[in-house]
């Protein structure tokens, strides 16, 4: 399923709103999301999963071609969990 | 402000407050959003969200593995496991977000 996907299925749900308004309302959830972790915050939704922040540290890392070294400066990455309920629906219990 | 924790009540009020629907409705639509996504995963399918990310369901095979308690060894049946890949866009607001 792809953005356009979910959108539809929004839209055939709520016939009384018009699609561009679908469209609002699908990104406004996906740019809080990437917002509130941008701003170094957490994103908890109960049984679907939560969206955090990890940091990586400083390290030496190296230019797999010329074998050269080269600092790699502390940087945070994106993270999910899948929560409970999900991960259990996914293995059909 | 960091290591606040939004909730589902969040992502309603910012659907409120942008396109104007009221808390309940905007709180409706949040929900199904996660319940259409959770659906597609669990029938199987990937959820491609361009310029946020794609869930993809990994199968696991199974494994034997040990209680850390007792050192028993147990298998651990083949699983179904969800992974969450961040799209350039996300991690490159993420990573500038969050310099120091």
């Amino acid at each position: 399923m792809i953005r356009s996907e979910l959108i539809q299925k929004i839209a055939d749900e709520n016939p009384h709103l018009y699609q561009r308004d679908v469209e609002r309302i699908v990104s406004t959830i996906f740019d809080s999301i990437t917002g509130a972790m941008a701003d170094g915050n957490r994103v908890e939704l109960r049984g679907f999963g939560a969206f955090s922040v990890k940091k990586r540290d400083p390290r030496i890392g190296r230019n797999p071609r010329t074998g050269e070294s080269v600092q790699v400066e502390e940087k945070h990455v994106p993270f999910f969990k899948t929560g409970k309920l999900l991960r259990d629906r996914l293995n059909g219990n | 402000m960091p290591d606040k924790t939004l909730t589902r009540m969040d992502l309603a009020e910012a659907v409120h407050e942008e396109v104007g629907l009221s808390r309940n409705e905007s709180a409706e639509l949040v929900e199904s959003v996660l319940q259409h996504i959770s659906d597609a995963l669990v029938s199987g399918d990937s959820v491609k969200i361009s310029s946020f990310g794609t869930f993809s369901i990994r199968e696991k095979s199974e494994r034997i593995g040990r209680n850390p308690k007792t050192g028993e060894e147990v298998p651990i049946h083949p699983r179904r496991v969800l992974s969450f890949r961040s799209s350039h866009l996300m991690k490159d607001r993420v990573a500038e977000g969050n310099k120091r």
